[in-house]
């Protein structure tokens, strides 16, 4: 069985088609990544399989580990093993960030029938994640994110995974405006869960995450559809002759080979 | 002692026949100056009445429960189980307990004060220390436009007294707690609090408003806090009556060269509440904080209606108002700032955020800005929302389900306030009070 499969997505917001046909199959242990331009659907299609509400799915089905994903509400989503990285964390003043964390992760637990963690076994638990995304410690007592810089706020999106160790992982831009050193910190905490049975889908603008976290698949992404999915050396070409050739076979009335 | 508007006419406590009646009910042997203050408040009183939500200052306020209500003065306390009052005590705080506006002295404890710290009874003080009520006592709280302001300073009858000398430290918190204790007949008290710091002196002061019984009942309270020069006063007050009470209360700050005051302001009980807040920045170099908190629900109305002076240059003052309004719950908030020709170099901050957690809560929010100075930086802003939809998906992306990420982001948008309170007993029963009102506390208690 495969632990995601998305089927021919339609998706919506206020009344414009995002999605126009989405189809995608992640199996286990694998690594995918979507590339594509600005406003092509990458991060609509990683916020819809987390339970964002704001869009409206028109067609299509997405079955996670065989069971209706749509039909979860977001929290339930999370609690089955799914983890949406965002583009843009958010900040939760009062909230500390690691208090807040022993919270989702006893919701976790709790919904698989595992005990709460208690605050000492917690903190030791939290102590080995930190390492992971060499996260500061100050980091842990602060609001969720409040007053963190970018790339803090994206090595934290990374440490919560590690926590809440999912079984999709999906990472939407996390590299996004990162230096090569905070870059290379995001990357290890990816490849350090690569275990054979946590999937990611890997949502990026730039093919330079990719050096640091090797896909086994690239699909790329163009008004809605995946229009070209490959092995990493898609990625190159990518690099190497920008999306307009992909964008001219995308348009409406051309045939399209996958 | 016992002599009531109420069982010598026969009235309503605010009927507007006080003029008559004030030389008959006002306490034996008062200072000249007292009595004329209270005769000339009771005749002030009469002309000004209820206000109706015609006058300018009452527009979004409605008393007309408050003026159809009959209200007498309180009967005199029986002995109280100490008990009851543990829920307000804490531990290591000077503390005076008034009951029905009246000083309970069994219930009272003066934890060791140093030397020259008064706290009193302004009952008491009213013979023992004449000359300091006549120096001070409604000087500042002015009766001249303001119904209740005139009221209280016409019938009040007891109330504490903290003077700070010059250079004291007081180190432990002063706890007044003032018990509304509903009777038959719905009553009325006005206590009256006076609080002076003289030069370079310090303070922390706690007033609690909170409710043994059911019934309605009004306490209109007149809190004048005077600071001298470089005198620091922290400053607490917490409204937790019961949602029958109505509550109309007066404070006015005046505040010398380089004094610093700050106030926070926590209200969530009360059917009706209304804080007017005045303060005098009358010195260079002074600055006020006047923050403050409110959380209401069902029908409860809640009022803030703040005036902020700025007199002489230099001063700073900065204001945060942030309230949580759930079912058909109403807020109002009026900050006024007025800076006088002058004062120049003038820093005047506010800021009023409203989260409204039900589509039928109404909130009405009003800067009023009055400068006649040239040189001054005044800012005010003001918002009303809702809860954020993509902090809540953020929330539940995370695992955390939909009623507890709301209630975890309303705790976030409080903490502003509550993270500002240097109290520990004060922020501690203000973090209890949001665990036990917000639905699933319990996530809320975990993740905080």
């Amino acid at each position: 069985m495969s632990l995601l499969d998305i089927k021919n997505l339609h998706a919506e917001a206020e009344e414009n088609e995002i999605l126009k046909g989405v189809d995608l199959t992640l199996e286990p242990g694998q690594v995918h990544a979507i590339m594509g331009p600005n406003g092509s659907g990458k991060s609509t299609l990683a916020r819809i399989l987390a339970g964002d509400e704001s869009y409206e799915i028109t067609d299509g089905q997405v079955l996670y580990k065989g069971e209706d994903l749509l039909d979860l509400a977001p929290e339930d989503r999370a609690r089955e093993g799914l983890f949406l990285a965002f583009q843009y964390p958010v900040e939760i003043p009062g909230v500390s960030n690691v208090y807040f964390l022993k919270a989702a992760l006893n919701a976790i637990r709790k919904h698989r029938g595992l005990e709460e963690m208690d605050a000492v076994d917690f903190l030791s638990y939290v102590r080995e994640k930190m390492k992971l995304v060499k996260m500061d410690e100050a980091l842990l007592n602060r609001p969720v994110n409040e007053g963190f810089s970018g790339g803090e706020k994206k090595r934290n999106e990374i440490f919560h995974m590690s926590v809440l160790d999912p079984m999709l992982a999906v990472l939407d831009e996390t590299d996004s405006g990162l230096d090569i050193d905070a870059l290379k910190i995001v990357a290890d905490g990816v490849n350090s869960l690569r275990d054979g049975k946590r999937a990611f889908l890997v949502i990026t603008h730039y093919q330079r995450l990719l050096n640091y976290i090797v896909p086994d698949f690239v699909h790329v992404m163009v008004d809605g559809r995946i229009v070209r999915s490959g092995g990493k050396e898609l990625a190159l070409e990518l690099e190497e002759k920008g999306y307009n050739w992909l964008e001219e076979a995308s348009a409406p009335g051309q045939p399209v080979s996958v | 002692m016992t002599t009531t508007l109420e069982t010598k006419t026969g009235a309503s406590l605010l009927e507007r026949r006080l003029a008559s009646a004030i030389d008959r009910i006002s306490p034996a042997g008062e200072s000249e100056r007292l009595a004329g203050l209270r005769r000339a408040a009771a005749a002030r009183y009469d002309s000004l009445g209820v206000p109706t939500t015609r006058h300018e200052e009452w527009r979004f306020t409605n008393l007309k429960p408050i003026a159809d209500t009959d209200f007498a003065a309180p009967s005199p306390a029986k002995p109280m189980d100490p008990a009851t009052i543990e829920p307000y005590a804490y531990s290591g705080c000077t503390q005076l307990v008034f009951r029905n506006g009246r000083l309970d002295p069994e219930l009272s404890k003066v934890e060791e004060l140093p030397e020259g710290v008064v706290v009193e009874s302004l009952a008491s003080a009213r013979r023992t220390r004449p000359e300091l009520l006549d120096a001070y006592l409604g000087n500042h709280a002015s009766f001249e436009q303001h119904p209740f302001v005139a009221l209280n300073t016409a019938l009040w009858q007891d109330g504490p007294l903290l003077l700070i000398p010059r250079g004291v430290i007081v180190e432990k918190p002063i706890n007044l707690i003032f018990l509304g204790e509903p009777e038959e007949r719905p009553v009325a008290f006005f206590p009256r609090l006076l609080i002076v710091a003289e030069e370079s002196s310090q303070a922390t002061v706690l007033e609690q408003y909170a409710t043994v019984g059911e019934g309605a009942y009004l306490t209109s309270p007149v809190t004048e806090v005077l600071l001298h020069d470089n005198a620091v006063v922290d400053h607490y007050k917490l409204q937790r009556e019961s949602i029958e009470a109505y509550h109309l209360a007066t404070f006015q700050l005046w505040q010398s060269r380089d004094a610093n005051f700050t106030s926070h302001s926590i209200s969530w009980g009360g059917a009706i509440v209304r804080n007017d807040v005045n303060a005098v920045l009358d010195g260079e170099g002074g600055e006020a904080t006047l923050n403050g908190l409110y959380m209401v629900e069902g029908t409860q109305l809640v009022d803030n209606h703040m005036r902020v002076e700025h007199a002489k240059p230099h001063c700073d003052s900065h204001e945060l108002f942030k309230g949580i309004l759930e079912g058909r719950a109403r807020a109002v908030f009026n900050g006024r700032i007025y800076v006088h020709e002058g004062a120049q170099k003038t820093d005047a901050k506010q800021t009023n955020r409203n989260l409204l957690l039900s589509d039928k809560a109404v909130c009405n929010s009003n800067p009023q800005l009055e400068i006649f100075a040239d040189d001054v930086r005044c800012t005010h802003g003001s918002t009303v929302g809702q809860l954020d939809e993509t902090a809540i998906f953020y929330l539940r992306s995370r695992g955390i389900g939909e009623v507890a990420a709301k209630s975890l982001l309303t705790y976030a948008f409080a903490a502003d306030i509550v993270t500002r309170i240097r109290m520990p007993a004060v922020r501690a029963e203000l973090e209890e009070f949001l665990f036990r009102r917000l639905p699933r506390g319990e996530v809320v208690r975990q993740a905080v």
